[in-house]
């Protein structure tokens, strides 16, 4: 637990890309087996859920630290993470357990989930008391499920490729599922991970899909194509669908389909299903799910707002209702694999020839191609992008047509360009504040937003909230703001402050779509602060009908 | 009687007419060290205990109007008794002990209650009243001994050198940065002090505390391969300024007691968070109240009203001062009112 909890410190310290990779090797080279295979599943996302409830917790944490409960809350509120508060809030322990990672989750931890509370209290302290600081920090976040740590999958990807001398792409593909709730990490496990390549490998895949490849945020002006990317003619442009990206698997008479998450999401879509009759086995295909029905306007069959696609992912049960209101179709946009073999080596413009003459080949109506634009130059491709917002789409989407089909965010086997619309904007008054998370936990960085429900002049116009955001403010912009809202403070509600409106932010979001469970009628997506508005005086902040009029 | 209490200026002494430690100007200042939020421009007339002198005619000018008294020498003023008793906080630092009519009390000013060998360590005062900063008053601040911190930096400096890298530690100028310097292991490399660091450096080797050889950081050119080897200290404003550019390749850490929390640690954007604080803990706050015997506790700058009700609970008389003190430990690190 020691050299895990010191990982994730050195891991935690650092925004370094490089001093990361630097620890994950420096870990992975002295780990056991059993411990670098749960090392393995917990840096690359695997989270075992809650063990313990949280009130038993503090009840327990209050006990030890002999302290009244309400200083406990002001620490907590102080430090922002319940995990973290523990840990500095029980007593130093004086020893300090050398046992593995693996003993301890194994042994100690998953054994806790479904026990009684006396149980618990008798078996906890004991626990903890074996553990020093650091290692108590990190113990308490694996109980309390909140286990988060600042290193992408690719990294811990790197690390393992460069410890065993092996192509990255590799460590991807056999990393795929390895943090699906269904399997415990093994050291058996963790040494497949790294193991030599084998030829049964590629035949036992069964459903496996592949690491999805990226795209990257392409912001400069379009004056400057010719210069960054050279001819129009050498990129594959497509529209940027507002879907689910997914890939579905044709392998041994049977169909599975996966999400972006790795998350195996076959039962959700029982639509798509047919595909299953038409593809030959050995097939791969990548490309987007999205509701995919007649426009109630035009009548012509169109892409639907990801909103009616967020109904049916929330769902247990697909109700009859639903699948008809809200049917999917697969937009497939490249091949990975075509009969049996791995295509991602293949340049861009092979797997598109291969994948239209395969889609081609299929009757099956859900699925569909997504199709390729053509231009006679940047320009031109830049007005076919003015109308993604009419089409529901957010944008184009550029490949290289030579690239290769990379793992993750990489760029060194050909990019991925997203070239998306501008977003919607509005100017919006701040009216609560909260405290943030972890880094931000003594500050208030979450707000919400409201505009006001009348124009400007209307006699008694209040302002309604309609969205929280988060992000956007440098940190010296954040502290201002923090202090400020400190001053307005009208009320405090726990962790959350209402505050005298007085500053105004433009935020920015990508989608916008009435919504009853909001009091303003309107839900928007991934809002933003785009920046502070000190200019602004909040009457002359947006009104209702600024976003009603966004909403066509 | 109350000695002391809050008026616009300062904390303020009745019966003997004179402030301690005022934000405004006034006649008569009592000054229980010489950070800048304690020790202010302006006044007529300046007392503090003797080892802080060098301090104060450094930070508000030669000319002041100050007078001196040895540690545990009294003085008589207007019939109150006054004598200064070691703080522990930084070179000069005192508790202000009062005595009038029989009643007495001590105003801390800032404090820290581990020893550290730059200053004359705390001293507990017998009070009936005892004034007490609370900057880190939360459970959650726990120091660890100095000698472990200054290990660490010790190993961070060394682990920078083997990488080729410059070692750069933030720290507040005065007292933090003698206090590091007096700590490590100055046989590791070359110690360069910025320009904010280097007098001050000078008034702690004059008043006879061991500092090492440091060597001003603006007289080493850029690239010069000596910046690779050498640990350089600087206030945390340096951090992010064009100052920064001439080191190349560096590591950067920052020492204060609120690396404590990640959070904050994080904020600050540097390498690495030292927990170094000159003030007391959470256990060094409640050790040094319960060494006085007081049974009445006023509380200022930081976590008033925390330690306030815990003391409460703990059945002492204990009360909130409202002052302006507080911004010395660089308050943009810990987004919590400390003023
Ligand atoms: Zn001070
Ligand atoms: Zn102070």
């Amino acid at each position: 637990m020691k050299a895990f909890a010191e990982l994730y410190l050195r891991l935690d310290a650092t925004t370094s890309s490089n001093a990361k990779l630097q620890a994950l090797q420096d870990y992975f080279t002295q780990a056991p087996a059993e411990d670098a295979a749960w090392a393995v599943y917990f840096l690359s996302g695997g989270r075992p859920r809650q063990l313990v409830p949280t009130r038993l917790l503090r009840e327990l944490a209050v006990r030890l630290s002999d302290l009244p409960e309400w200083l406990f809350e002001e620490s907590y509120q102080a430090v922002g993470d319940l995990a973290e508060t523990f840990s500095l809030l029980l007593p130093e322990s004086e020893h300090s357990s050398d046992a593995g990672l693996a003993y301890w989750v194994e042994e100690q931890l998953l054994p806790l989930r479904g026990l009684a509370p006396n149980d618990l209290a008798e078996r906890l302290p004991p626990l903890w008391a074996q553990l020093d600081r650091n290692s108590l920090l990190v113990c308490m976040k694996l109980i309390t499920g909140s286990f988060r740590v600042g290193v992408s999958k690719l990294l811990v990807t790197r690390a393992l490729a460069q410890l065993a001398d092996l192509d990255a792409k590799q460590v991807a593909q056999r990393l795929v599922g390895y943090t699906d709730l269904r399997h415990s990490p093994t050291p058996e496990g963790y040494l497949a991970l790294i193991a030599p390549p084998s030829a049964e490998e590629h035949a036992q895949r069964g459903g496996q899909p592949y690491p999805f490849f990226l795209a990257h945020a392409l912001q400069q002006p379009v004056e400057q194509f010719d210069a960054l990317l050279g001819p129009v003619g050498d990129w594959q442009a497509e529209w940027k669908w507002d879907g689910i990206r997914a890939q579905l698997v044709k392998r041994d008479g049977q169909l599975w389909i996966w999400s972006r998450g790795e998350e195996l999401v076959t039962e959700r879509f029982p639509e798509l299903h047919a595909i299953a009759t038409c593809l030959a086995d050995g097939t791969v295909l990548d490309g987007e799910i999205v509701v995919w029905k007649p426009d109630t306007r035009t009548d012509a069959i169109a892409v639907q707002p990801f909103a009616l696609l967020q109904q049916r992912i929330g769902r247990k049960t697909l109700g009859k209702k639903l699948l008809a209101d809200a049917p999917v179709a697969l937009l497939a946009y490249d091949l990975l694999e075509w009969q049996g073999e791995d295509w991602r080596n293949r340049p861009q413009y092979q797997r598109r020839q291969q994948l239209e003459q395969v889609v081609g080949n299929c009757a099956a109506s859900v699925l569909q191609l997504s199709p390729v634009l053509t231009a006679s130059d940047w320009n031109d491709l830049a007005r076919q992008r003015e109308t993604s917002r009419s089409l529901g789409v957010e944008g184009l989407m550029l490949k290289a047509r030579e690239s290769l089909y990379g793992v993750g965010r990489t760029k060194d086997m050909g990019v991925w360009w997203k070239w998306k619309i501008d977003p919607f904007t509005v100017d919006a008054v701040l009216i609560y504040a909260q405290r943030g998370h972890g880094r931000r936990a003594s500050l208030y960085s979450d707000y919400t937003f409201a505009v006001w429900d009348a124009p400007a002049g209307s006699p008694e116009r209040s302002l309604v909230p309609f969205a929280k955001a988060y992000s956007g403010l440098s940190d010296a912009e954040m502290r201002s703001v923090d202090a400020l809202i400190r001053k307005t403070t009208i009320e405090t509600f726990g962790p959350v402050r209402s505050v005298t409106p007085s500053m105004v932010f433009e935020l920015a979001f990508e989608g916008i779509a009435l919504s009853k469970r909001h009091k303003s009628g309107i839900a928007v997506r991934f809002p933003r602060m785009l920046r502070w508005r000190q200019d602004k005086p909040v009457e002359e902040a947006d009104d209702l009908a600024t976003l009603q009029g966004l909403l066509s | 009687m109350d000695l002391v209490i809050a008026r616009p200026e300062g904390l303020y002494c009745p019966p003997g007419d004179f402030y301690i430690d005022p934000w405004r100007p006034v006649d008569r200042a009592v000054i229980t060290h010489g950070h800048g939020d304690h020790s202010r421009p302006g006044n007529q007339h300046y007392l503090c205990a003797e080892p802080g002198a060098g301090i104060l005619r450094s930070r508000l000018g030669a000319d002041i109007n100050l007078q001196t008294l040895p540690y545990g020498q009294t003085l008589l003023h207007h019939g109150v008794t006054l004598s200064f008793h070691p703080a522990g906080h930084v070179l000069g630092s005192a508790q202000v002990r009062l005595e009038y009519q029989g009643e007495v009390w001590v105003a801390s000013g800032d404090y820290k209650v581990e020893p550290d060998g730059t200053c004359a360590p705390f001293e507990p005062v017998r009070c009936h009243t005892f004034i007490t900063e609370s900057t880190f008053g939360l459970p959650i601040y726990r120091w660890q001994p100095q000698q472990e911190i200054f290990e660490q930096i010790n190993a961070w400096w060394r682990d920078n050198q083997a990488k080729g890298k410059a070692s750069v530690l933030f720290s507040y100028a005065f007292g933090k940065a003698q206090r590091i310097l007096h700590g490590i292991d100055a046989s590791i490399g070359p110690i360069l002090a910025h320009g904010a660091v280097e007098p001050l450096n000078r008034v702690y080797r004059e008043a006879g505390v061991y500092i090492p050889e440091t060597r001003y950081a603006g007289d080493i050119p850029r690239n010069d391969p000596l910046l690779r080897q050498a640990l350089i200290i600087a206030p945390p404003s340096a951090g992010g300024s064009s100052w920064m550019r001439r080191f190349g390749d560096y590591s950067d850490a920052f020492a204060s007691g609120w690396m404590r929390l990640r959070g904050t640690r994080r904020r600050r954007g540097v390498d690495r968070g030292f927990v170094l604080s000159d003030h007391a803990d959470w256990p060094g706050l409640l050790w040094a109240i319960g060494q006085t015997g007081a049974e009445r506790v006023m509380v200022t700058h930081g976590s008033v009203q925390v330690l306030v009700r815990y003391l409460k609970e703990q059945g002492l008389d204990a009360r909130g001062f409202v002052t302006e003190y507080g911004e010395e430990d660089d308050a943009s690190t810990s987004g919590e009112a400390e003023a």
